[in-house]
């Protein structure tokens, strides 16, 4: 059977990678840009690139906010990718104060300038880094991580990362110039990945079709 | 912290993979998208196209290429090779490209650097620096394929296309390229001690030490590779568990 996924085109940005690599892992890809689209839809992916405010400005300006909140309110299955996981947080601090979708609790800060030793730190973060448990007790089974172990690496390019209020929301984190950065967050079957799973090798095509099974 | 990238460069003269030592002697090697599919699934961190003549004829070839090779490989891919106007980056990064990376033109106009980064964003913009060693001392940054002198001193250039946005460099030793002689790590520490941006060693990658060495004594972020992988006398994998083994902080996979 062929399952099908929804891409958020809020920005009409480039999203061949995307749809390439959901193609790859099996799915039926339909861009969508309106509030029905979102209704319909059996599993939406949010992607985004750029900045947070131009890209919630976005999805305002066509009327896709409240639909998305409704979808997620109603138990449907999201990912949110790199911005996209940024939108699900309440405010972003990507060139002033933004309003998220807050569907979680929680902000989108810059990442620190000074890792834990006080050196300067690299901004933005990219590159592959490995995915962490963020606590002992975090059990990735039944996730979209279940067939990921820690230690493997995906492909980040970012300079700002979410910080959940409810730390039960951090699914993965990654570690970066000694600071814990968050890598993915689950509500239910909603879910957010601040790296590319779309360039992250076979590992990432392993995400995107878990993803699609869940 | 980022992990150690090793990145598969192929030089490209349309229609086929190319292999020169010091930018001379083109060999023909075959299908380049055969050879990056298969440095993809040997695991390639990522995959570097440069379009070699394209400076001299004024245009990249590479877009049909790039939209075969993006539907089969999902890691970053970076392009080169006649990228003149934010126009010309934009139709490589529609085409399937994550960066694209700038020498000639960068070298008659440096502003370039800093339109690509603004309208795309820094790490999209990597700057391409082809670095001969002058007899008296530092190196000269050459363009299109180390054929043409620029005047510019290579340290120098990096500095200046940090601070118009360029995210990363790509650093090819013109003397070692194609030699596998190892990396000219003078070269690479000079560079990485002026610029905080990550710099890709390229020229002269013969054996698994010469990677330790960019690393280590260089402060490479990322290591390019092409004859040593194009012959097949190492694959990528290969690399991997011997950088592994050697205390790098490489990919598991």
């Amino acid at each position: 059977m062929s399952r099908c996924v929804s891409v958020i085109d809020g920005s009409g940005g480039n999203l061949l990678s995307v749809r390439r690599a959901f193609e790859r892992a099996g799915a039926k890809v339909q861009f969508v840009n309106d509030g029905d689209g979102i209704r319909k839809a059996e599993r939406i992916v949010v992607p985004g690139v750029g900045a947070f405010g131009r890209g919630m400005d976005a999805l305002r300006g066509l009327a896709l906010v409240e639909p998305l909140r409704e979808f997620i309110a109603g138990g449907g299955s999201v990912l949110g990718i790199c911005l996209g996981l940024q939108f699900l947080f309440e405010v972003g601090e990507e060139f002033g104060e933004h309003s998220g979708l807050g569907v979680l609790r929680g902000r989108v800060r810059r990442l620190p300038d000074r890792d834990t030793a006080d050196r300067p730190l690299r901004i933005p973060h990219i590159g592959w880094n490995a995915l962490l448990r963020p606590r002992d007790e975090t059990q990735w089974r039944g996730t979209i991580l279940e067939r990921v172990a820690p230690g493997y690496a995906v492909y980040f390019v970012h300079s700002f990362a979410a910080e959940p209020v409810d730390p039960r929301n951090i699914l993965a984190e990654c570690e970066y110039g000694g600071h814990r950065v968050v890598a993915a967050v689950q509500h239910g079957r909603l879910y957010g990945v601040q790296f590319h799973p779309e360039k992250s090798g076979e590992t990432g095509l392993t995400i995107i079709k878990t993803f699609l099974e869940l | 912290m980022a992990l150690l990238r090793l990145i598969a460069r192929l030089d490209i003269k349309s229609p086929n993979l190319i292999k020169t030592i010091q930018y001379e002697g083109l060999r023909v090697m075959g299908a380049p998208h055969d050879f990056a599919l298969k440095y993809y699934h040997a695991g390639a961190d990522e995959i570097i196209y440069m379009d070699i003549v394209a400076s001299l004829y004024g245009r990249n070839h590479l877009t049909e290429l790039l939209q075969t090779t993006a539907a089969e490989i999902f890691i970053p891919i970076t392009v080169g090779g006649g990228v003149r106007s934010v126009d010309d980056a934009r139709a490589l990064l529609r085409a399937g490209a994550d960066k694209v990376a700038v020498n000639t033109a960068a070298t008659k106009r440096p502003e370039l650097i800093k339109e690509i980064a603004e309208t795309f964003g820094s790490q999209c913009m990597v700057l391409s620096i082809e670095a001969k060693r002058r007899k008296e001392g530092g190196w000269e940054a050459f363009r299109d394929n180390g054929r043409e002198r620029t005047g510019l001193d290579a340290v120098e250039w990096a500095g200046r296309a940090h601070e118009l946005g360029a995210g990363e460099i790509l650093l090819t030793s013109v003397d070692r390229e194609g030699t596998r002689k190892g990396y000219d790590i003078e070269l690479l520490a000079a560079v990485t001690s002026v610029v905080p941006i990550p710099v890709i060693a390229g020229g002269g990658m013969g054996t698994c030490a010469h990677i330790v060495e960019a690393v280590r004594q260089g402060g490479a972020s990322a290591v390019a590779m092409a004859d040593v992988i194009h012959y097949d006398r190492m694959s990528i994998s290969q690399i991997r568990s011997e950088a592994a083994a050697a205390g790098l902080n490489v990919r598991k996979l």
